[in-house]
């Protein structure tokens, strides 16, 4: 029965226990809080009830030094406690923010209601998330239409995932098996039903997964195939004739702009410059190039940058 | 704790303590200041309310300079400039009149409610010549807007708020022409005297609560990096 | 209050209730205690309404299939469930019913400083109400009530814009009742009564008066931004029109999340009215009360961003969103100390509004203290738009809120009316809502805690069992406050009359008449001693 109806949900990433830890001390502190004053409001009621229609309490000594020193003490003491769960809270919170260098990065798009993803190999599913257990993963995540919320209850972690940007999380399964993915973010009709799966490997079983038959897959065009047709290549050539900037190397690096500013190229910088090719214009080029806005569905973009990250190494796709 | 100082100083002189007030207050003093203080919380809230635009102004306008700035090119700075002096002058009219209702001339008082109105319909005039100008170069946001720049996609947000600014304020005005015009009635009729100038001295407030958000609207839209 | 006698002197007084029948001198009137029967009457209209898409909304949670409505309609649901209990109940509820009655009279005033303003603000909020009402009638409303940017304004296909309207709409008549309180404050208050010897009810109400005035209006204009992006399909907040949804949520947020202070400082100000009269003695640490509703005020403005901790707000913001909403908890749990220590040597009797507000501050301190958690950033992670926070919410709001505005009804329902309700039966009805409010919201922390997302129209089976407890809750709390409407209506005819100060409290409203003359006072009152002293002074008789 226990089974059918959990009271708690399961750990299966590595900052689970820790959240749950700091959960627990604030639970604990609730509780104790919420007793006390439960307890002491049923004691002092019926100690000092009313024995006779007439009877009046006894009026509290005038601006007595006692009541003071009572008032300090309880604003102090609950400031003290707040003030460890604040740290204790963005020490996790921090932890939760900055992926470690070595994460994976998988791609989510979410769009009304569904959940894409797509693994660095270049493996796509829906609704569904393989990853391997024991293995930082980083998420790199936009969405198509409205706000939506990646959520995986038993990793502890959620972050919104919007439209025209992109946001990360990353997390680090540490225990094999199937849990729930939800969209916790109002997104419209089937809102509930956006969500399915993440199911965490062994490592070699992932591999195993990742090299299995691609079959149910929708056809796609690779990163490599969107450059030639959508004509990227004619401008951004690899020599020195090239209308637009080169782009071998480009990622991670700092790219100096017109108007005197530096800015890292990372995705979010690719994608507004393939989306509003005019909001940042590479110092030394014109601003010739055309927007692809409204011409790219996100999972396209995404599949650029990753060519563009792939022209970087010449060892090929980083793992 | 009249927070506008002639208030206070001309109460006393003429005749006094006779001045009728609703039953529910006490005395005259005490419905003037209740009046007065009222005004002022409104004008907060007012403050609070073009407060909200400003700030999604302020905060386009620094994710999206280059846009904002060629966008507000678009502006007649001319025009704006015309209709701040004009304001300005509203502003002194209007004080006048509050000044001629706590010493109970009749005349000064219609005379110079009389300017402020004009001046307050030409503004409303030019503004509308200028909305009217913006409609034929296809500026108003949506979908017949053309906008001949690099980035006509925030330039169309930058009209968006242009519009909403200042067309809320516009609506103020027009709201503030209907309020002098029942001033100007009271006036007329002698209503005001030393010891009641309560409502055309509200009226006054929120006047210059206008202006005053003109003065913030018109560096905002038309001057910021206009050096160009 | 059983043995109460009723008023001597055998002629007809005539009172405010008395002073004019018709339907005219109820419809023009200025008297600012008819306003506050006016708006008992249309927030009772609301509440019923969104309590009845409450109960639609959790009967269809009973299974987990999503087999009672469709989608589309349990999201119209649970969004007009939510518009209406917010901008139509709780935030006029205790400010514009109760506060309305007894600021005047608390001050010692013969009305509100601008009646017909007061009036009128009555009138825009039905208003606004007709267009929200409307706009339910014609197929309702889907974007849930915190109308998030690009889905109200691109995708929502439902209507949005009335809805909105009207929430502008019932905006403006918040805005003069804040004004009016204000202004009464500070400029009508009787001879004698300082700052510091006013009823901690009109310090409450009027901080809540300084979050209306600043709040609502940026909440206007944004309604207004998303009603220009949606009309004319200019980008401001919708990224796919260049515009940026956060700034939605950071203007939406200002506002509401200082309207949850709106919702619970005037209960808080009711609790710190009963708790003293039921104790018979002084409040304990009158000035920290005091205080705290002002600190509750100024907090709350600087708050907004707990709601946007996972939303892609930067990390350092959401450090000091988190560190401010902290601070909040300090003022809160001074007031409830407080309140506790009263009861301290006091002559405590569990009549029913003290059961009301001994129930308000068992439940709101639950309330507060999960907020706290919600606010600890590495626990929000988790728990952020889950069940928790529908749980939480709504301890304070129906726990809190609410529990005080019924506390403050039962208290005062003898002034208002005269009359005496059942003593039996309005002590059943606290105990059942005390109990299924518990029975309700205590499973949606584990939910929440669980991972079932909120606004969620089918779940899966593994949670059915703590939403069937949910659902069995609702049906009592449901039971438990259709009770008091039976009851309060029929004392209106049945009643015993009530004596001028049945409860034996102090306070400027027990010196006057119940019900009172239409100007409050026979002769105005002139205070000279501080507030909740006990015994009462001799001119007003203690009768149990």
């Amino acid at each position: 029965m226990m089974q059918d109806a959990p009271l708690f949900p399961e750990q299966a990433s590595t900052i689970a226990s820790q959240i749950d830890n700091l959960f627990f001390f604030a639970l604990g502190i609730a509780a104790f809080f919420s007793i006390l004053i439960a307890l002491l409001i049923v004691y002092l009621g019926v100690r000092y009830r009313r024995r006779h229609a007439a009877q009046t309490g006894e009026a509290p000594p005038h601006g007595s030094k006692a009541q003071t020193v009572l008032e300090i003490t309880w604003s102090v003491i609950p400031f003290l406690i707040l003030m460890v769960m604040f740290i204790w809270g963005v020490k996790i919170y921090f932890t939760a923010a900055r992926p470690p260098a070595d994460a994976i990065q998988f791609y989510v798009v979410g769009k009304q209601w569904m959940w894409k993803i797509q693994h660095p190999e270049g493996r796509r599913e829906i609704n569904e998330m393989h990853v391997p257990v024991g293995r930082p993963i980083k998420l790199l995540m936009t969405s198509e239409d409205v706000i939506h919320s990646f959520f995986v209850p038993a990793f502890r972690i959620k972050q919104d995932v919007l439209p025209g940007r992109y946001t990360t999380m990353w997390f680090q399964a540490d225990k094999v098996g199937t849990y729930h993915l939800f969209c916790s973010q109002y997104c419209g009709a089937e809102h509930a039903k956006m969500g399915g799966w993440v199911v965490v490997m062994e490592p070699h079983e992932y591999q195993a997964w990742l090299a299995g038959e691609k079959s149910g897959q929708a056809e796609f065009m690779t990163g490599a195939e969107l450059f030639a047709a959508r004509a990227c290549n004619t401008c951004h050539r690899p020599d020195t004739s090239a209308r637009a900037p080169i782009l071998t190397g480009l990622f991670g690096r700092q790219v100096g702009l017109q108007d005197g500013r530096r800015v890292a190229a990372d995705e979010a910088y690719i994608r507004e410059s393939i989306i509003e090719p005019q909001a940042k214009i590479v110092s030394g080029y014109q601003p010739i190039m055309p927007t692809f806005k409204g011409q790219l569905t996100e999972e396209d973009v995404i599949e650029l940058i990753n060519y563009i990250k792939g022209l970087k190494a010449p060892e090929g796709v980083a793992r | 704790m009249s927070p506008d100082g002639h208030a206070t100083a001309v109460h006393g002189g003429g005749a006094h303590a006779a001045a009728a007030h609703a039953g529910h207050f006490d005395s005259a003093e005490q419905q003037r200041e209740s009046a007065s203080l009222g005004m002022w919380v409104f004008l907060v809230t007012e403050l609070m309310f073009f407060g909200g635009l400003f700030l999604a102004y302020i905060v386009y306008r620094s994710a999206w300079p280059e846009a904002f700035g060629a966008a507000s090119h678009h502006l007649d700075v001319r025009l704006g400039t015309f209709n701040t002096i004009v304001l300005i002058g509203s502003s002194l009219t209007m004080a006048l009149a509050v000044r001629s209702a706590q010493l109970g001339r009749r005349q000064a008082v219609v005379i110079f409610l009389v300017l402020t109105m004009i001046l307050g319909a030409t503004f409303l005039g030019v503004k509308a010549y200028e909305y009217h100008h913006k409609a034929v170069e296809h500026l108003l946001p949506g979908h017949g807007f053309q906008f001949e720049g690099a980035d006509p996609r925030h330039a169309s947000m930058f009209f968006c708020l242009y519009f909403a600014m200042t067309g809320l304020h516009a609506l103020h005005m027009i709201v503030g022409l209907g309020i002098l015009t029942v001033m100007l009635i009271m006036g007329a009729r002698g209503r005001f005297s030393a010891a009641y100038y309560n409502p055309i001295e509200c009226s006054g407030l929120y006047w210059h609560f206008v202006d005053i958000i003109w003065i913030f609207l018109f560096p905002l839209l038309y001057l910021l990096e206009r050096h160009g | 209050m059983s043995a109460a006698p009723t008023e001597t002197g055998s002629e007809p007084r005539t009172h405010y209730l008395n002073d004019g029948y018709g339907i005219k001198s109820w419809l023009l009137t200025t008297d600012h205690k008819r306003i506050a029967i006016l708006y008992l009457i249309s927030i009772t209209v609301f509440f019923a309404l969104g309590g009845l898409m409450a109960v639609l909304i959790r009967l269809e949670l009973a299974t987990p299939e999503g087999d009672l409505f469709q989608p589309d309609m349990y999201n119209r649901l649970f969004t007009m469930h939510g518009i209406f209990m917010i901008f139509f109940f709780l935030i006029p509820g205790v400010p514009a019913v109760l506060g309305n009655f007894f600021i005047p009279i608390m001050v010692g005033a013969r009305d509100l400083a601008f009646p017909r303003l007061n009036l009128l603000s009555w009138y825009i909020f039905n208003i606004g109400g007709i267009f929200a009402f409307w706009a339910m009638m014609h197929g309702g409303i889907d974007t849930g009530w915190t109308f998030y940017t690009p889905y109200s304004t691109t995708y929502a296909s439902t209507h949005v814009l009335p809805t909105a309207l009207g929430i502008f709409i019932a905006g403006f008549s918040s805005i003069l009742t804040g004004l009016n309180f204000v202004v009464t404050v500070h400029r009508m208050r009787a001879p004698g009564l300082t700052w510091f010897r006013l009823p901690l009810f009109v310090w409450a109400m009027y901080a809540t008066s300084l979050i209306i005035i600043l709040g609502t209006p940026v909440v206007a204009v944004t309604i207004l931004l998303v009603g220009a992006e949606r009309l004319f399909g200019v980008g401001i907040f919708d990224p796919a029109l260049g515009g940026d949804p956060l700034l939605f949520q950071h203007l939406f947020w200002f506002y509401s999340h200082p309207a949850v202070y709106i919702m619970v400082l005037p209960s808080m100000g009711v609790v710190s009215e009963i708790v003293p009269a039921f104790a018979r003695r002084k409040i304990f640490g009158y000035r920290f009360i005091a205080y705290s509703s002002i600190a509750l005020a100024v907090l709350g403005f600087l708050v907004w961003g707990h709601h946007m901790f996972v939303a892609g707000m930067s990390i350092y913001a959401a450090t000091i969103f988190s560190i401010l909403s902290m601070l909040v908890a300090v003022p809160s749990a001074i007031k409830v100390f407080n309140w506790t220590a009263t009861l301290y040597k006091g002559a405590v009797s569990w009549e029913t509004p003290m059961l009301y507000a001994l129930g308000f501050i068992g439940l709101f301190t639950i309330g507060g203290l999960t907020g706290v958690m919600l606010a600890t950033l590495g626990i929000d992670l988790h728990v952020h738009d889950t069940y928790f926070i529908v749980a939480h919410f709504h301890y304070i709001m129906v726990g809190g809120a609410i529990m005080g505005y019924l506390g403050g009804l039962h208290y005062w329902w003898p002034k208002i009316t005269g009359k005496l309700y059942s003593r039996f039966w309005s002590r059943i009805s606290a105990g059942v809502i005390f109990i299924g409010f518990n029975v309700t919201f205590l499973p949606q922390f584990i939910l929440g805690y669980l991972g079932m997302p909120r606004r969620y129209h089918s779940y899966p089976p593994e949670f059915q069992v703590l939403n069937v407890m949910s659902s069995a809750g609702a049906t009592i709390l449901g039971v438990g406050y259709v009770i008091p409407l039976v009851y309060f209506i029929w004392s209106m005819r049945y009643g015993k009359q009530a004596s001028s100060n049945p409860w034996g409290a102090v306070g400027l409203e027990w010196e006057t008449t119940s019900p009172p003359p239409t100007h409050n006072f026979e002769t105005q009152p002139v205070v000279s001693r501080g507030p909740y002293e006990y015994p009462p002074p001799k001119e007003a008789p203690v009768v149990a």
